[in-house]
């Protein structure tokens, strides 16, 4: 493991995006500590444009947009996160089942996983957001992970397949380990850098769905994320208004975000995965 | 019975039994959650309203449709024996529109744009995700970031930055709508040529993430494909370089078909967004609406309407590739 990491380290790749995420999250964490201001306090008159006070101007409400855009980019990188790690969890749990016991339990979740991989999960985020009245960003994140793990399933399928007959598989299994301990310790570690590699993908994508569902206006209530600012952005008219400080940033934060976990996961396939460096 | 007839059976009726379970959800998720949110909004529908002679109309409607007075199953039934008939409800918003008349003219805008939009970005994109993977070097050096970068802008992102600068600071192109709004549709040049200028930015903005997406994937297949033992085989027996990347463009493609069929839902899915930045006629901008005044069947009828193509279009294209694909007629063999 620790010899991996030292791979990982040299990647140009990996370290880019690693280094613009890691110094994303620490501002807008250190921020709020040092403007302790309410980011939903009217301050201003609507849509100034951006000056040395208000560093990126104010939004339809007079509210400062620099303060509003690190308290969206923190939810929305929470949001990513939790959805990203419950759809792997999910899809893990359902791979691993499927890929190692085989017969029933194996058609049975593989076909559950076909099903859910046809039937758009942007739909069934939709239907369940309509329904639900009070979303807080936590149940919006929990309904983007239940509905984006069956990627993960399947690929872990396909790899606790292929392991499951290996020769150190059987050996642990003649030597009368116990499932779950043959699952940790003999088909676990070797699939290790591929669930963290999905788990990236799926937080980007998780950010990604986070501003999507917010932009249609069914985001999580009484907060701020990087959707709901594009969708204020898009509801109040900021662009007819020629207010581009409402929504551009919002839009590059949400790309500079996922580009970086995009070019963390691009490092890692290529050490992890010897067949696709060029 | 043929190899290939047997796999499209099989296929149809995986694809039938998603459909069954995609209508279900679109019927069930609604109601699960508690206090049938159907009745709650119909109430607050007619909140609104003061006639009194009126609220009872349509809150009668409302009930005879749904059957919120009956059982779940019966409620079901009535779901199912109306999408047969194809009656999808009365609209809340637009009372007492039906909600099939508002997405028939909404469906020809939406696949007017997605189509071309998407098809064209999916060959663009495989184009340049094969020659970046070809030609290596300071192309693909250029190529790749941008690819990734662009792919990791949602599609509503690029679309709203479009809108900015050749919408509203260059003034290239119109901000919203599928025509000019003083123009009734026509089959004229002038109205023909209006609706292509509404047409070209969100048009421009899907082709580009897809074009984003597709050259990542197509790169990755090329350069594992580039990499295998048949090319340098070909290559150590002097064939020339122009046959071998037809061998490679070849092989590495056939993946991107299922990969075209599984993206198909996240790329409908932003482009439906897409529309709602530009106002565009389609079936997101109606989504949208819908969102904002809780017209229930409207959602719904949407939803569905996005699920039933989606599946469509997956079944086709794997109808497609058991065609194309000579492994998967060679595997239906082997089952006999």
């Amino acid at each position: 493991m620790n010899h991996s990491i030292r791979i990982l380290l040299k990647s140009p790749k990996f370290m880019i995006g690693t280094i613009v995420l890691v110094l994303m999250i620490a501002f807008v964490l250190i921020y709020p500590f040092i403007n302790t201001k309410d980011p939903l306090e009217m301050m201003a008159l609507a849509f100034q444009p951006p000056d040395s006070n208000l560093l990126l101007g104010s939004d339809n409400f007079g509210r400062d947009l620099f303060l509003e855009l690190v308290y969206g980019i923190r939810t929305s990188m929470m949001v990513g996160l939790i959805a990203g790690v419950c759809a792997t969890i999910i899809g893990l749990i359902f791979g691993l089942a499927s890929g190692y016991m085989g017969g029933f339990v194996d058609n049975f979740l593989t076909a559950i996983t076909n099903i859910f991989i046809v039937i758009p999960s942007f739909i069934i985020l939709i239907l369940i957001s309509v329904s639900i009245d009070s979303r807080s960003s936590l149940v919006t994140a929990l309904i983007i992970g239940i509905t984006s793990w069956p990627w993960t399933a399947r690929a872990v399928r396909a790899q606790t397949t292929s392991l499951r007959n290996r020769d150190h598989v059987n050996i642990a299994k003649i030597s009368g380990h116990s499932t779950s301990r043959i699952i940790l310790s003999e088909i676990l570690p070797y699939i290790a850098s591929y669930v963290v590699m999905a788990f990236v993908l799926q937080t980007a994508s998780g950010i990604l769905s986070e501003a999507s569902i917010s932009m249609l206006g069914l985001g999580p209530y009484n907060t701020i994320s990087l959707g709901i600012l594009m969708n204020w952005a898009l509801v109040f008219e900021a662009p007819v208004a020629g207010a581009w400080w409402a929504f551009i940033p919002a839009a590059f934060s949400i790309a500079v975000i996922t580009f970086s976990l995009y070019l963390m996961n691009t490092g890692m396939d290529e050490i992890f995965n010897p067949k696709i460096r060029s | 019975m043929s190899a290939y007839s047997k796999y499209f059976i099989k296929k149809f009726c995986w694809y039938f039994l998603t459909l069954v379970i995609a209508v279900s959800l679109n019927f069930i998720l609604p109601r699960l959650i508690d206090g049938n949110p159907v009745s709650i909004i119909v109430s607050q529908v007619s909140k609104g309203m003061t006639d009194s002679d009126t609220i009872k109309q349509v809150y009668d409607t409302f009930m005879k449709e749904f059957g919120l007075d009956k059982p779940m199953w019966t409620q079901f039934l009535i779901y199912i024996k109306n999408l047969f008939t194809g009656d999808l409800g009365t609209s809340f918003g637009l009372y007492p529109k039906k909600v099939t008349d508002i997405l028939a003219t909404a469906v020809p805008w939406t696949v007017g744009l997605q189509l071309p939009a998407i098809l064209v970005g999916w060959i663009l994109g495989n184009i340049l995700g094969a020659v970046a993977a070809y030609k290596k070097g300071v192309f693909d050096k250029a190529i790749f970031p941008v690819a990734l970068f662009v792919n990791s802008i949602p599609f509503f992102t690029l679309a709203i930055i479009m809108l900015y600068i050749f919408g509203l600071t260059l003034k290239w192109f119109p901000l919203s709508g599928g025509y000019d709004f003083q123009m009734i549709p026509q089959l004229s040049f002038e109205f023909i040529g209006s609706v292509i200028r509404h047409h070209t930015l969100p048009f421009l903005s899907i082709v580009l993430v897809t074009i984003g997406g597709q050259a990542i994937g197509m790169r990755e297949m090329s350069i594992y494909e580039l990499n295998s033992d048949y090319v340098l085989y070909s290559k150590l027996l002097g064939i020339r370089d122009r046959t071998v990347s037809r061998y490679v463009f070849k092989n590495a493609m056939l993946p991107q078909i299922t990969g075209l069929a599984l993206s198909l839902g996240t790329m409908i899915g932003g482009s439906l967004i897409c529309e709602i930045v530009f106002s565009y006629p389609g079936i997101g901008t109606w989504l949208f609406t819908a969102i904002r005044q809780l017209d229930y069947p409207l959602i719904s009828g949407c939803t569905l309407i996005i699920a039933v193509s989606v599946l469509l279009a997956n079944f086709t294209l794997e109808i497609i590739y058991g065609i194309v694909d000579p492994r998967i007629k060679a595997a239906q063999m082997e089952d006999e």
